[in-house]
């Protein structure tokens, strides 16, 4: 059904569809008492993390498992890779171990792609340096419609650090091909140049763009940001982008808030909207599980 | 026995004319007992120079040398080739310009004139020995720290001023370090969509435009490898129309290649 998951803009809007419908029914079996599908039975997915990540590792570790795939995790600190092995030696070598499929995560854009043309099983893009992050923007899919019950129309807005976001550009791309209306938030410096052909609205303003929204996502500004002269300091940054209660309250009744995490309360969010009954972080981290448990199912569930 | 008529050939792209050779040098007439080399088709044009190359010897013979060089040039029809200074050791002494002109010469094929490096190690720090080039065995007139820009201000003024004692030129590698670090690709619509860190435009017009104005100031030679932009080429004929000693070369890939090749991420197109 898939054969990678490298870009969000590789789904069309019936396979993501799919993928989103595909999580529902997914989303039930986590809610049993036996969490767990025989359907990957004897099937390898290998977890590919070059580098430091929690919740998306555990998530495509959770996810493998439901199904009752065989999990490798390969993290490259401590391994051949801090050897010197390539990227490409380390794929051939986990090729001959017979991985069906690769969820890989890596700091340089990119490298999903060439990982594909390498390998005969299947690449998920678990995130690339600044490029994409597909299955994120698929989660924040899936929760935008579990809570508001469309995604056709819905006015989102993304706010913070678009320039080097991953997550960023996956939901551009996906909520576009789902028919939402994308509004990028960002002071001018952390929005990249060609952002006047994509296909969303441009706003430096926060605060004008509030009361239209459906959705606002926050984006985590990283600390490597923070003194690069992107803006002028952190507190300046949190008055102008930072969603506060009074923010949240300029939001409409129904709207929620999102954010990817690993969040940095005080910064793009405070603690009090992070921990309102509209923000929807906690839910994120569940949808995470079931929406990487279609994809790898639609991936392999039909070559057995 | 080096006597040709090379016949057929179209003369500087002109129409078709027999070309005579009297040992080794082109001649007015037809030598005796010339042997005669059908060039029908063919364009004949003067040995062409290629102003920059990388012979990497010393130090990557691995990568290329001066003989491998050397015959690649010669089979493209050039018979002179610049070699550039990033070897290892940097070609920043007389020493190692020497020896990469006596390599051209053993090699025997095209004349080989190193170009010798504006800045000790490339290092943009202080000026390597320009003059002791200038007078070595391999008469270096052209310098520069080619895969390195020279971007302190102050020691490219210096390097321009003091060259001028010796009828030299500075080629620029145009490039504003810290416009462009960690850069992969040329900045716009593909690098923002494919997650590259991209390289300005302006980071290379910033360095020309600052430049053509030094070596208007101090009235003298610089040279501006690889341009790959509009705004640099503006800039450049901005510079000659005002009468300054600027010149420029172009690459093949720079004209022919574009942003969606990267699209693939293969890096051979970076």
């Amino acid at each position: 059904m898939i054969e990678h998951l490298l870009s969000s803009s590789d789904l069309d809007l019936e396979t993501a569809t799919l993928v989103l419908d595909t999580a529902a029914e997914m989303a039930a079996v986590s809610g049993r008492e036996v969490k767990k599908l025989p359907t990957l039975r004897g099937r390898t997915v290998v977890n590919l993390f070059y580098e430091d990540s929690t919740r998306t590792r555990i998530s495509f570790e959770a996810a493998a498992k439901r199904l009752s795939a065989d999990v490798i995790n390969f993290a490259a600190k401590g391994s051949s890779v801090s050897k010197g092995e390539s990227l490409k030696d380390t794929a051939l070598t986990l090729q001959a171990m017979g991985a069906d499929a690769v969820v890989i995560r890596h700091p340089a854009s990119g490298a999903p792609h060439r990982l594909a043309g390498w390998i005969d099983g299947s690449v998920v893009n678990a995130g690339d340096g600044t490029h994409e992050h597909p299955t994120q923007a698929l989660l924040d899919a899936y929760t935008m419609r579990s809570r508001l019950g469309r995604l056709e129309g819905l006015r989102v807005a993304l706010v913070g650090d678009v320039l080097h976001s991953r997550v960023a550009r996956s939901n551009v791309w996906l909520l576009r091909t789902l028919g939402a209306e994308v509004t990028l938030v960002a002071p001018p410096t952390l929005l990249p140049v060609g952002v006047d052909s994509w296909p969303v609205q441009v706003s430096y303003d926060l605060d004008s763009v509030l009361p239209k929204l459906d959705v606002v996502m926050m984006l985590r500004v990283q600390r490597e940001r923070m003194n690069a002269s992107f803006f002028p300091s952190v507190r300046e940054y949190s008055r102008r982008y930072g969603l506060d209660a009074a923010r949240m309250g300029a939001l409409p009744e129904h709207a929620i808030v999102m954010h990817p995490g690993p969040m940095i309360r005080g910064m793009e969010i405070s603690p009090e909207v992070a921990d309102s009954t509209r923000s929807t972080i906690v839910e994120q981290v569940a949808n995470g599980v079931s929406v990487r448990m279609a994809v790898l199912y639609l991936m392999l569930g039909g070559m057995a | 026995m080096n006597n040709w008529i090379i016949s057929g050939a179209s003369v500087l792209g002109g129409e078709p004319a027999d070309i005579f050779v009297r040992d080794g040098v082109i001649a007015d007439s037809a030598p005796d007992s010339a042997q005669r080399l059908d060039a029908t088709g063919l364009i004949a044009l003067p040995g062409l120079v290629d102003l920059h190359t990388h012979l990497r010897e010393p130090g990557r013979e691995d990568a290329e040398t001066v003989e491998t060089g050397s015959r690649a040039a010669a089979l493209g029809g050039y018979t002179a080739v610049c070699a550039m200074a990033n070897t290892d050791p940097v070609a920043d002494t007389a020493g190692v310009v020497e020896q990469v002109w006596r390599l051209g010469k053993d090699a025997g094929l095209v004349d080989v004139q190193p170009i010798g490096a504006v800045t000790v190690g490339l290092a943009g720090e202080r000026l390597a020995e320009l003059g002791a080039m200038a007078t070595s065995a391999a008469r270096v007139r052209v310098f520069s720290d080619d895969g390195h820009c020279v971007h302190d201000p102050v020691l490219m003024r210096r390097a321009l001023e003091y060259v001028k004692a010796f009828d030299g030129v500075i080629a620029q590698h145009a490039e504003e370090p810290r416009l462009t670090v960690g850069a992969q690709m040329n900045e716009g619509d593909t690098s923002a969509r494919l997650g590259l860190a991209g390289w300005p435009a302006v980071a290379e017009e910033a360095i020309i435009a600052r430049d053509v104005l030094l070596a208007g100031h101090v009235n003298s030679r610089l040279h501006i490898c690889h341009v790959s932009t509009a705004g640099s080429v503006e800039l450049i004929r901005w510079a000659k129309s005002k009468g300054w000693r600027v010149t420029a070369e172009v690459t093949p890939h720079h004209l022919l290649l574009t942003d969606d090749l990267v699209e693939g991420y293969d890096p051979v197109f970076r």
